[in-house]
C-alpha cells in the first residue's frame, strides 16, 4: 500500500474532526445524491459516539450541510442550519442503538417531496473515509471513492449481464461491483464503482432494460 | 517508491538528492500527476495551511463549543515582548500552531497534517522556518513534500490515529514531519532530516491522547505549540551533528507498540489523562449543556 502525499496532508476539511465532522459531511452528501430527487425533511438517527459528542464536534451541522450539498470543505458549513431553513429544508437528531455497526454511525430518512421515504444507513471511518452500508433495506459496502452506478433491478438470470454488457459498450470498465437481494426472485440492488466518469446516456439506456427499476449516478464524489 | 524510512535514504543518497526529490518521484508515480500538478496541490495545501495559522492572531475566534477561544491571540500579543524566554521567533510559532487549533475548533478550514487534531504543528513550523531561513515558496513546498514523506512512511507502518496510538501518534508525528522538513530547508542532508524526526518522536514516545470532553480542543492547543517546538529543538540538534542510535524505521515501530501498550483510558476515550480529572469532567459536562 502506497500513501499519496495528499492523503498524508489532508484532507482539507472544516474542523475540528475529520470522522466527526468531515466524515459526518460526507456522509450526508453521499446519501443526498443517493436518493437523487428533492426531499423536504430528513431525520438523522446517531449511533454510538456521533450520539454522545455531536454537539461538540458540529456532527448535526455537516450532516445537514452534506444534506444540502455542500461538502466537507465548504466554508458555509457552520452556517447550515441557517441556510437550510432559507432552502425549506427541515430536520431533528435523535440518539439511536443500532446492532453490530461502527462506532461513528448515522441512520439517515430522506422524506421526499411525493410522501416516499429513503432510508440510508453509514459509518464514518477517520480520516473523512466513509462506508454507507445499507440503502433503503439492501445491505452493501459502498465507499463513494470513484463515480458510481446504483441500480434496482429484479432478480432475474441475465440481468446483470444485460447491464455489465451496456458499460462494456460504452468502453467503462468496471472496478468494483456489488449485487444484493432481499429475496430470491424480488428486487435486487447492483452498485457498480468505475474508473471513467459515468455519461447521462448510460442511465438512459440502463433504464430501457425492462427489468431495471431504477439507476442513480453519481459522479460528484 | 519507498515502503520504509531506509528505503527513501537509500534513494536519495544514491540519486545524490534531497529527500523532497524523492518523494515527489513516489508521487508523481503513484498518481501520475506531473510534477506541476503536485507542486500546484502543495500550494493550495500550503495557502490553506498558511491561512489557519494567521487568522485566530489578531483576533480571538468565537464559538459556542470552544474552550479554547483567544488563545492564539493571547500568545501572539506576548511574542512581542522581548523579556520572554523563548523569545518572539518561537513565541509566534506557539501562537501560530495555537491559530490552526483555534481555526479547527470553530469550524474553520484547516488541512489535517496528519491530523486535524494536530494541523497546527507542520504549517507554524515550516512558515516560521521559511522566514527565519528567508526560504522563497519552491523550498517551502519541498519542505512539505519531506514532511509528507515521512508522514506518508508512519501512516503506512504504523499509525497516525489518536484513538489507536495516543497523542504521540498525532502531534508527535506531525512533530517529526516538520523536523525533518526544516532541517531539508536549512540545507541539512537527507541523514540529517531522518534524525531530526527520530529525535522528534523519541521526544514524545508514549504520550497519551486524553481530550477534555472528547473534543479536538484541550489539551490539544498547547501540545500542537508544545510538538512545534519539539520539531525546532530536533532540528537543531540533528543540524548540531547529533546522531540518534536507533534508526528512524525501528522508532517509528516503537511508537506504534507503545501505542497499542496504551490501555484504552489513554487514547482519545476521554476517560484518562486531564479528561478524567473532576475539572475535566465538570468542564465535558458544561459544554454539553449548550
Amino acid at each position: 500500500m502506497h500513501i499519496s502525499i495528499f492523503d498524508v496532508l489532508g484532507p482539507i476539511m472544516i474542523g475540528p474532526s475529520s470522522s466527526h465532522t468531515a466524515g459526518a459531511a460526507r456522509l450526508a452528501y453521499i446519501a443526498r445524491q443517493i436518493v437523487g430527487c428533492d426531499f423536504k425533511r430528513v431525520d438523522f438517527y446517531l449511533h454510538g459516539s456521533f450520539a454522545q459528542t455531536y454537539k461538540g464536534h458540529g456532527t448535526d451541522r455537516a450532516l445537514v450541510a452534506g444534506a444540502l450539498g455542500l461538502k466537507e470543505d465548504d466554508e458555509r458549513l457552520p452556517q447550515a442550519f441557517i441556510l437550510a431553513e432559507k432552502k425549506g429544508l427541515t430536520y431533528s437528531f435523535q440518539p439511536i442503538e443500532l446492532e453490530g455497526v461502527h462506532e461513528n454511525t448515522v441512520k439517515m430518512i430522506f422524506h421526499l417531496e411525493d410522501g416516499q421515504k429513503n432510508t440510508i444507513i453509514g459509518s464514518s471511518l477517520g480520516g473523512a473515509q466513509i462506508i454507507i452500508s445499507e440503502i433503503d433495506g439492501f445491505a452493501t459496502e459502498y465507499r463513494a471513492l470513484s463515480p458510481t452506478l446504483l441500480i434496482t433491478q429484479q432478480d432475474r438470470q441475465g440481468v446483470i449481464n444485460k447491464i455489465t454488457s451496456v458499460l462494456a459498450a460504452l468502453d467503462i470498465n468496471i472496478g468494483v461491483m456489488k449485487v444484493s437481494r432481499k429475496n430470491r426472485g424480488s428486487i435486487a440492488s447492483c452498485i457498480i464503482e468505475t474508473d471513467e466518469q459515468i455519461p447521462a446516456e448510460v442511465g438512459k439506456i440502463l433504464r430501457s432494460i425492462p427489468q431495471v427499476n431504477s439507476v442513480i449516478i453519481i459522479n460528484a464524489l | 517508491m519507498y515502503t520504509d524510512v531506509q528505503e527513501l535514504l537509500q534513494r536519495a543518497i544514491e540519486e545524490n538528492k534531497p529527500l523532497s526529490f524523492v518523494v515527489l518521484q513516489s508521487e508523481m508515480k503513484l498518481t501520475e500527476k506531473t510534477e506541476e500538478e503536485v507542486f500546484a496541490g502543495l500550494k493550495q495545501t500550503f495557502s490553506i495551511m498558511e491561512k489557519s495559522a494567521t487568522n485566530a492572531l489578531e483576533e480571538p475566534l468565537n464559538s459556542v463549543h470552544s474552550l479554547i477561544t483567544g488563545v492564539a491571540h493571547r500568545q501572539f500579543l506576548y511574542s512581542s515582548q522581548e523579556n520572554s524566554f523563548l523569545g518572539p521567533v518561537l513565541n509566534l510559532m506557539m501562537a501560530r500552531a495555537l491559530s490552526s487549533s483555534e481555526t479547527n475548533a470553530a469550524m474553520g478550514l484547516i488541512c489535517a497534517a496528519p491530523t486535524a487534531g494536530a494541523s497546527g504543528i507542520v504549517p507554524a513550523v515550516i512558515l516560521t522556518a521559511a522566514e527565519h531561513l528567508g526560504a522563497d515558496q519552491k523550498k517551502v513546498l519541498e519542505g512539505l513534500l519531506t514532511a509528507s514523506g515521512i508522514g506518508a512512511i508512519i501512516t503506512r507502518n504504523a499509525t497516525v490515529s489518536g484513538a489507536e496510538g495516543g497523542c504521540q501518534a498525532e502531534c508527535g508525528v506531525a512533530a517529526a514531519m516538520a523536523a525533518a522538513a526544516i532541517v531539508e530547508m536549512a540545507g541539512g542532508r537527507p541523514q540529517q532530516c531522518i534524525e531530526a524526526a527520530s529525535f522528534a518522536l523519541i521526544n514524545v514516545m508514549g504520550l497519551i491522547c486524553d481530550p477534555i470532553a472528547g473534543l479536538v480542543q484541550l489539551p490539544c492547543a498547547y501540545r500542537n505549540a508544545s510538538q512545534s517546538i519539539n520539531a525546532f529543538l530536533s532540528a537543531d540538534l540533528a543540524l548540531a551533528g547529533q546522531v540518534c542510535p536507533i534508526p528512524l524505521d525501528e522508532v517509528i515501530d516503537a511508537m506504534f507498540k507503545t501505542g497499542k501498550m496504551l490501555p484504552m483510558q489513554l487514547r482519545e476515550t476521554a476517560l484518562g489523562g486531564i479528561a478524567a480529572t473532576p475539572t475535566g469532567r465538570k468542564l465535558a459536562e458544561e459544554i454539553y449543556k449548550k
